[in-house]
C-alpha cells in the first residue's frame, strides 16, 4: 500500500494534507477489535464476515454509506469481545458472533439503527450505547493508548491521520537534540517498564558516557505474568512505539535501535514488522530520514521465553545472541550495555509517552499525576473484577478507583466474592489488602507499602484466592525462572517455595514465619538483578499484610479460602444437588457416586476425590461444598 | 528412531541471516519452527556456520524455553500458568489436560498429535483461564470447554474455533 517515499518534512506534510481533504478522516468507521483477547473469543471469523457481508452490499447501497472497515487493536474491554464499534456515532457491540453480523450490516450499517441486545450492559443491568458513556472508558485518561483500538495497525495512513509522526517533524525541524533531552527531563518522565527510573537522567548520562556509537533497545518483553499492556500497544499503536525510538535516538544522536519482543506475542512481532517495513518504505526509518540528515534505524529481536530477560542487562546478552544472564549493577548500561557501548533502554509505554510529550510539551505532561509521579500509567486489570482488560489512568489513582471504577467492582457476589486483596508489580510486587484501597497509584507509594508499581498488573482476589498459595505460586514461578547465575537467589527461592508448600500442606510450624523473613533477608541482599533482590516481595508482603491466614494453615491446618488440597475436603449439598450428572462428568478420579436422575443426589467418596475442584466449577447449583 | 534430519533446510536459515555469533537465537528459533525441535545435526552445522561452540549453542538451546531438544507435536498445547489465569483456575486446566493427554508438562503424546506446555503468560489474561493451541489463543475455558477443544484439535482441524465457545 505504502509505496511513496516522503523526501522532506514538507512532503510528509503535504500528504496528511490531502488525506484529511480527501475525506478519508470523515469516513463512517466500522471497527472490529482483533486484538489478542478479542481472537481468542473468536474475532477472526466475525472479521471476515463483516469483510465479506461489506463487500458483498450492491455498490448503489455501499458507495452512500461511505464507510471503511477496519481490524484494530485492543479495545481494553477484553473479557466482553470479540468488539465491534461502529465510528463516529459511538455504538458499541459486545461478544459479537459471526451469526450477528448480518443483522449488524443490515440494521446498524444500512438502517442507523441500535441493536440492543449486543450493547454492553452497566452495572443495573440497562444497555449502553456509546462507547464513551461506558463506565469502563469513562474513568480513563487515554494518553499512551490514544490510537489502541482507533487505527488499523497496518495501516501507516490511519496512524498519520491520528497526528501520527508530527512529533517527529516537529523535533527534526524545530529542536536541536539536546532540547529533546530537556524537554523529556522537564517533563520528568519515569520508566514505565517496573523501576520507575527518570528517563531523562538515564538518557544523559547514557549521551555523556564515552564512546561514539550508543545505542537504544524498547523493552518489549513484559514477563510479569498478568500484565499485556506493551503487548496491546505494540499490536494496536506499532508506529507509536517507532516514532518515539526515532525521537529518542535523535536526542541521543544514536544511529541503531532494537526492539525486544517476548516469543509469547506473535502478533505483536507480525504488527512491528509490517510497521518498520511501511515505516522504512516512507523514508521514516533508515538513511536520512525526511531529509533531515539523521539516519537510524531499528531491528527486532525476538526474545525465547525467559522471563529474566525482562531485565535490562539479561534482555542485552539476548540480543547479543547469548544466555540472558544479568550483571552487577554497579555496571551501568548507560555505559556499558549492549556490545559493551552506552545503552538507553526503556519499555515500551515510557517510548510512546516520549511522542505525547514531544507533541504536547512537558508542561501538559507534568499537569497530570502527582508530584513525583508524573502522567498517566496503563494497567491491566485481571482477576477477580467485573472489567478484566486495560485501563489507562492518571497517575495518583486510587485503587479502589481503579478496581471499582472502570473495573466495576468484584466478580463474584456474596461473602466468597468480597474484595481480599490486589497484587500489583508482578513476580517482584507485593499483595496490597483491602485497608490500602485508597492507595494512590504512583512508583513511591506503591513501593512504600511493599509492593512496587512494575510494569502495570494489577490482579483483584477474591476471598476465594488464598493468599499463602498465591505467595508460593509466585516462588514456584521464580524459582522456575531464576537464572541460577547467584546463588541466593537460586537456592534461596527454592527453599522459601519448599517452606511455603510445606505451610500449604498443613505441615509448617511457627518458626518457619522467622526463617522466610531470615531467608528473604539474605535473597535481597545477595542477588545481583531485580528478580532476585525483589523475589521475595510477594510472600513478605503477604505475611505482611494476611499473616493470620499463614497461622490458620500453620496452627487450625485449616485454608480459610479453600484452596489449599491438603487442607480441604468436598461434600456435595444434598438440599441443593438436582441430580444433573455435570460433576460426574467433570470428575477424573471416579469419585462422585451416583446416577444422574432428576430429583436425585449425589455423593463424593472422599478417599478417591483428589480435590481437583472440577466439580465444583461446574456445579450450576453452588451444592458442592468446600470444607 | 529418529528419521535422518535434512540439513537443506538448516542451511536455508543460514543462508537468510549473517554469519555472525549475535544471529544464533534467532536462527535457533527458525530451525525450531522448521523441525519443531533442535536436531543434534542442525546444532553442530549452525555451530560451525556461525562460529559459536557447540558448547555455548547448547546453552542458548537449554537456556530458553522457546527450544526444545525432543521433537514436538504437531499441535502445541500451551497452558497459561500466569497470575492471573492461577486465580481464575488455571490448575484445574491444566490437570484436565494431563488427564486427558496422558502427558506431563514439556512432554508429547506417543503418536505426536499434541505437546503439553505450562507457560507462564501469553497477555491474554482478561480472558482467564488461558491455553494457546500453536499462536492461537483460547480464553474463558473451563474443563468441560478443554474437552471439547482437544476433540475438536485431534479431529478436524479447521472447524471454527467460535462453534466451542457458543453452548455453555
Amino acid at each position: 500500500m505504502q509505496a511513496t517515499s516522503y523526501q522532506t518534512v514538507d512532503d510528509l506534510r503535504a500528504h496528511v494534507g490531502k488525506l484529511r481533504s480527501s475525506g478519508e478522516a470523515d469516513r463512517r468507521r466500522l471497527l472490529c477489535c482483533c486484538g489478542t483477547g478479542c481472537i481468542a473469543s473468536g474475532a477472526a471469523p466475525v472479521a471476515e464476515a463483516l469483510h465479506k457481508a461489506l463487500a458483498e452490499l450492491p455498490a448503489d447501497k455501499r458507495a452512500p454509506l461511505n464507510l471503511v472497515m477496519k481490524r484494530t487493536g485492543c479495545h481494553g474491554l477484553c473479557q466482553k469481545g470479540p468488539l465491534v464499534v461502529l465510528m463516529p456515532e459511538g455504538t458499541f457491540y459486545t461478544s459479537v458472533k459471526p451469526k450477528d453480523v448480518p443483522e449488524i450490516v443490515s440494521r446498524s450499517v444500512l438502517g442507523g439503527e441500535v441493536i440492543e441486545r449486543l450493547l454492553y450492559r452497566d452495572a443495573s443491568g440497562k444497555p449502553v450505547q456509546k462507547y464513551s458513556a461506558i463506565d469502563f472508558y469513562a474513568k480513563q485518561t487515554r494518553v499512551a493508548m490514544r490510537n489502541v483500538g482507533q487505527i488499523d495497525p497496518a495501516s501507516l495512513d490511519d496512524y498519520l491521520l491520528r497526528d501520527g509522526y508530527q512529533a517527529l517533524c516537529k523535533v527534526l525541524t524545530t529542536m536541536t537534540p539536546e532540547q529533546v533531552m530537556q524537554t523529556v527531563e522537564k517533563a520528568k518522565l519515569r520508566g514505565r517498564g517496573g523501576g520507575g527510573f527518570d528517563a531523562g537522567r538515564k538518557w544523559r548520562s547514557c549521551k555523556s558516557a564515552k564512546g561514539e556509537l550508543r545505542y537504544i533497545i524498547c523493552n518489549g518483553d513484559e514477563g510479569d505474568p498478568g500484565a499485556f499492556m506493551d503487548c496491546s500497544i505494540m499490536e494496536g499503536d506499532p508506529h507509536g512505539v517507532i516514532e518515539g525510538m526515532i525521537i529518542g535516538a535523535y536526542a541521543l544522536e544514536c544511529h541503531e535501535g532494537y526492539i525486544y519482543v517476548r516469543q509469547e506475542y506473535p502478533l505483536a512481532v507480525k504488527h512491528l514488522q509490517r510497521a518498520l517495513g511501511d515505516a522504512r518504505a516512507a523514508g521514516l526509518l533508515g538513511e536520512n530520514i525526511l531529509g533531515s540528515g539523521f539516519s537510524f534505524d531499528i531491528t527486532i529481536a525476538r526474545g525465547g521465553g525467559a522471563f529474566v530477560c525482562g531485565e535490562s542487562s539479561a534482555l542485552m546478552r539476548s540480543v547479543e545472541g547469548k544466555v540472558g544472564e544479568p550483571r552487577a549493577k554497579y555496571v551501568h548500561a548507560t555505559d556499558k550495555g549492549l556490545w559493551d557501548r552506552p545503552t538507553v533502554l526503556n519499555n515500551v509505554e515510557t517510548w510512546v509517552n516520549v511522542v505525547r510529550i514531544m507533541e504536547r510539551g512537558a508542561d501538559w505532561f507534568c499537569g497530570m499525576g502527582t508530584e513525583r509521579s508524573k502522567g498517566t500509567k496503563a494497567f491491566s486489570l485481571t482477576g477477580k473484577v467485573k472489567h478484566t482488560g486495560i485501563v489507562e489512568v492518571e497517575m495518583g489513582t486510587t485503587l479502589r478507583q481503579i478496581i471499582f471504577g472502570p473495573g466495576g467492582g468484584m466478580l463474584v457476589e456474596g461473602e466468597g466474592g468480597r474484595f481480599k486483596a490486589v497484587q500489583t508489580g508482578g513476580p517482584s510486587g507485593g499483595c496490597l489488602p483491602e485497608s490500602l484501597l485508597d492507595l494512590s497509584v504512583d512508583f513511591d507509594s506503591l513501593t512504600k507499602a511493599g509492593s512496587m508499581m512494575g510494569s502495570g498488573g494489577m490482579i483483584v482476589m477474591d476471598h476465594r484466592t488464598c493468599m499463602v498459595d498465591v505467595a508460593r505460586y509466585f516462588l514456584h514461578f521464580l524459582t522456575d525462572e531464576s537464572c541460577g547465575k547467584c546463588v541466593p537467589c537460586r537456592e534461596g527461592l527454592w527453599q522459601l517455595d519448599r517452606i511455603v508448600s510445606r505451610i500449604c500442606e498443613g505441615k509448617g510450624a511457627e518458626a518457619d514465619l522467622d526463617k522466610i523473613e531470615d531467608l528473604s533477608k539474605a535473597i535481597e541482599l545477595g542477588s545481583l538483578c531485580a528478580l532476585g533482590k525483589s523475589g521475595p516481595t510477594p510472600v513478605l508482603s503477604t505475611l505482611r499484610y494476611f499473616r493470620d491466614e499463614y497461622l490458620a494453615h500453620i496452627k487450625d491446618h485449616r485454608c480459610p479460602a479453600g484452596v489449599c488440597k491438603a487442607l480441604i475436603t468436598y461434600s456435595i449439598d444434598k438440599a441443593l444437588c438436582d441430580g444433573c450428572g455435570a460433576c460426574l462428568a467433570a470428575c477424573a478420579s471416579s469419585a462422585i457416586l451416583g446416577t444422574p436422575k432428576k430429583g436425585d443426589s449425589f455423593e463424593i467418596n472422599t478417599l478417591k476425590c483428589d480435590r481437583c475442584g472440577a466439580c465444583a466449577a461446574v456445579c450450576k447449583r453452588g451444592a458442592i461444598a468446600i470444607s | 528412531m529418529t528419521p535422518a534430519v535434512d540439513l537443506k533446510r538448516t542451511e536455508e536459515i543460514l543462508g537468510r541471516y549473517p554469519a555472525e555469533p549475535r544471529q544464533l537465537i534467532s536462527v535457533l528459533q527458525d530451525v525450531q519452527l522448521t523441525y519443531r525441535y533442535l536436531p543434534r545435526e542442525a546444532l553442530e552445522l549452525v555451530s560451525r556456520a556461525l562460529g559459536v561452540s557447540l558448547a555455548k549453542v547448547y546453552g542458548v538451546a537449554t537456556f530458553y524455553k522457546a527450544f526444545s531438544l525432543t521433537p514436538r507435536g504437531e499441535k502445541v498445547l500451551r497452558a497459561c500458568t500466569g497470575t492471573a489465569c492461577h486465580i481464575r483456575g488455571a490448575p484445574l486446566i491444566l490437570n484436565e489436560l494431563k488427564t486427558r493427554l496422558g502427558v506431563s508438562p514439556g512432554q508429547t503424546t506417543p503418536d505426536m498429535k499434541f505437546s503439553l506446555e505450562a507457560v507462564n503468560c501469553v497477555g491474554a489474561c482478561a480472558l482467564a483461564p488461558v491455553v494457546m493451541v500453536d499462536d492461537v489463543a483460547h480464553g474463558g475455558l473451563t474443563v468441560t470447554r478443554v474437552r471439547r477443544l482437544i476433540k475438536s484439535k485431534a479431529g478436524a482441524d479447521q472447524k471454527d474455533s467460535t462453534e466451542e465457545k457458543d453452548g455453555d
